[in-house]
């Protein structure tokens, strides 16, 4: 019986285990010593995980009385979750080790924060929900303010934890609420209480909470006040870990939430989700215009971003979560790979953020200015590039369920956005001219990175490298 | 007699109150920790109220869960703010502003 509920949760059981051994071998060893090796060896189980869940292509199942539940929507998003937190983490490793920021908890808290996220994208129940989010959540907090001696992280740590603390609370609120109309915490249970149409009042204020709680962890508007500063304050190859893995592990979680837990209810959750996803979208593009820092600049384009994904949680159908799983896949890579350019920004060996850096960028480092006009054309949503489909998949799925008016303030404010990601294109083409250009950093594994990621925004374009089927196979195991 | 919708009243009473000290409070950030663990708790109330009101165990063991977390938050929380205090050497809310959200 447990032996069967153990084999299921298998990977995360190895994950903590190794997370935990590795902790307590590293204190009673070389400690900051071994990080370098730590941060490959983390990267390496991952990538192993993540190959290992590929592989299992069984149905269905349930463990521990229906908490964890492993589908093929839980399999895609823990696919996306550890090969996006590999490649981060083998990025970082350069530049945490050239600032002296290398410390061994930093793959380690890596490793118990995806645990967390593999949790959250497989809870079926609000206790395991609970567990995995603040399991996340705590390790994100350490990992922001992981640089200790500066005021900038320490900042963004405790900005982050004030807020995410908050969302916990309002979210645990809402658990409570759902728990004491429904009489059971498992989202079955809580499906079959909340009938179709017909809500008890209860449980549709513990919906909003929570919502409200996983706006918080997604940074949709209104509850995105922490992401602007703790992208900028935190060590830049962690912003681009905040940019990538929590985020496809918080949809995952939201989307997970609104179909299992309240799938009988989709009329009154989608006004809600359409709204965070409509003044995501917009804020996330008008606020980008006056940012200089490029991380700022990031922080918002991911809120926009968000405003996208959940626009295709708002459909509400099959349709929209394929939609939502093709649009977070794209987007992922197209983080990772702008990351990588932000990160090989630097002037005598110090990073700079500022764009204005970027000044004819094209003369002194033309792969690198050609790569990041890929991915930022992408970002955009231009048509010849991936980015694009992505758009055209979650606008298609909002103009299906009827919420065209949703998918046309999505085009105009792809419009509005296209403009902060085309001045940076404008400053690295026909720029004023500058002396003191970037450094020319010497990074294959950040170089190979942005190349990668820009080609795949070129040569996906052929068939998207086949996720539309398996989005698909994934959305119908969620939406039934 | 006291029934369910008494503690129901305290338990959001008290998380009310928790959220305004996070919003109102200008002095300590100390003080934003006791508003965070004002809310667990009055969701811990809440829980425990349903779960005899229902007799269900279940709101018993979220109750265990929520305050095992809730310690490990204030530990993490105390922890980020020594070292913020550190590197600027005060913990007034209103100087948490080297970054404008």
């Amino acid at each position: 019986m447990i032996q069967a509920d153990l084999n299921i949760i298998l990977p995360e059981v190895i994950l903590s285990l190794y997370a935990m051994l590795a902790l307590v071998g590293a204190v009673y060893s070389g400690k900051d010593k071994l990080a370098p090796l730590l941060v490959w060896l983390t990267a390496g189980l991952f990538a192993l995980l993540a190959f290992w869940i590929a592989g299992s292509t069984g149905p269905s199942q349930t463990a521990f009385g229906g908490m964890f539940v492993d589908d093929g929507f839980a399999r895609f998003a823990k696919i996306m979750i550890l090969i996006s937190a590999a490649v981060v983490l083998v990025m970082s490793q350069e530049y945490m080790l050239r600032r002296n920021l290398l410390r061994f908890e930093y793959p380690l808290l890596i490793a118990l924060a995806l645990v967390g996220m593999m949790m959250m994208v497989s809870a079926g129940d609000l206790m395991s929900l609970y567990m995995g989010l603040e399991l996340q959540s705590l390790s994100l907090y350490v990992i922001a303010s992981l640089r200790r001696d500066s005021v900038k992280s320490t900042e963004a740590g405790l900005k982050y934890f004030v807020l995410g603390a908050l969302s916990s609370g309002l979210l645990l609120y809402g658990a409570s609420l759902c728990y004491g109309y429904s009489g059971t915490t498992l989202f079955s249970g809580i499906i079959a209480a909340a009938g179709d149409h017909h809500a008890p009042l209860g449980l549709l204020l513990g919906l909003v909470l929570i919502s409200s709680g996983l706006a918080f962890k997604v940074s949709a508007v209104p509850f995105h006040m922490w992401t602007p500063d703790v992208y900028e304050g935190a060590p830049t190859p962690i912003t681009a870990f905040f940019a990538t893995a929590p985020k496809v592990a918080a949809i995952g979680l939201f989307a997970r939430v609104m179909h299992d837990a309240f799938g009988g209810i989709t009329a009154d959750w989608q006004q809600i989700i359409a709204l965070l996803s409509l003044l995501s979208m917009f804020l996330g593009s008008i606020a980008a215009i006056g940012q200089t820092n490029i991380k700022r600049l990031m922080a918002y384009s991911s809120i926009a971003h968000m405003g996208y994904a959940l626009m295709g949680l708002a459909a509400g159908t099959a349709f929209g979560i394929q939609a939502l799983l093709i649009y977070m896949a794209i987007y992922v890579t197209m983080s990772i790979g702008t990351f990588a350019f932000i990160l090989l920004m630097e002037k005598d060996g110090q990073p700079v953020t500022d764009i204005s850096a970027l000044h004819m960028l094209s003369r002194a480092h033309p792969g690198r200015a050609i790569a990041m006009l890929v991915l930022l054309f992408s970002l955009a949503g231009v048509p010849p590039m991936v980015g694009f489909f992505g758009k055209l998949y979650v606008l298609r799925a909002a103009y299906d369920a009827g919420l065209a008016w949703l998918a046309l303030a999505g085009v105009i404010a792809s419009v509005i956005g296209a403009f902060y990601y085309l001045r940076i294109v404008f400053y690295m083409y026909f720029g004023d001219d500058q002396d003191d250009n970037l450094d020319r950093t010497r990074a294959p594994v950040l170089q190979t990175v942005l190349f990668v990621s820009a080609l795949i925004m070129v040569v996906g374009i052929a068939n998207l490298f086949g996720i539309e089927g398996a989005a698909e196979a994934a959305a119908a195991t969620l939406v039934r | 007699m006291i029934g369910l919708e008494h503690y129901l009243t305290v338990a959001a009473t008290l998380f009310v109150i928790g959220i305004f000290g996070i919003f109102l409070n200008r002095k300590n950030v100390i003080i934003l920790l006791m508003s965070i663990e004002l809310m667990l708790l009055s969701v811990n109330i809440n829980l425990v109220a349903f779960s005899s009101f229902l007799g269900d165990l279940v709101g018993q063991v979220f109750t265990l869960f929520v305050l095992t977390v809730a310690a490990a938050e204030a530990a993490i929380g105390l922890a980020i703010l020594v070292g913020f205090f550190r590197n600027r050497g005060t913990i007034a809310v209103e100087d948490v502003n080297v970054m404008k959200g």
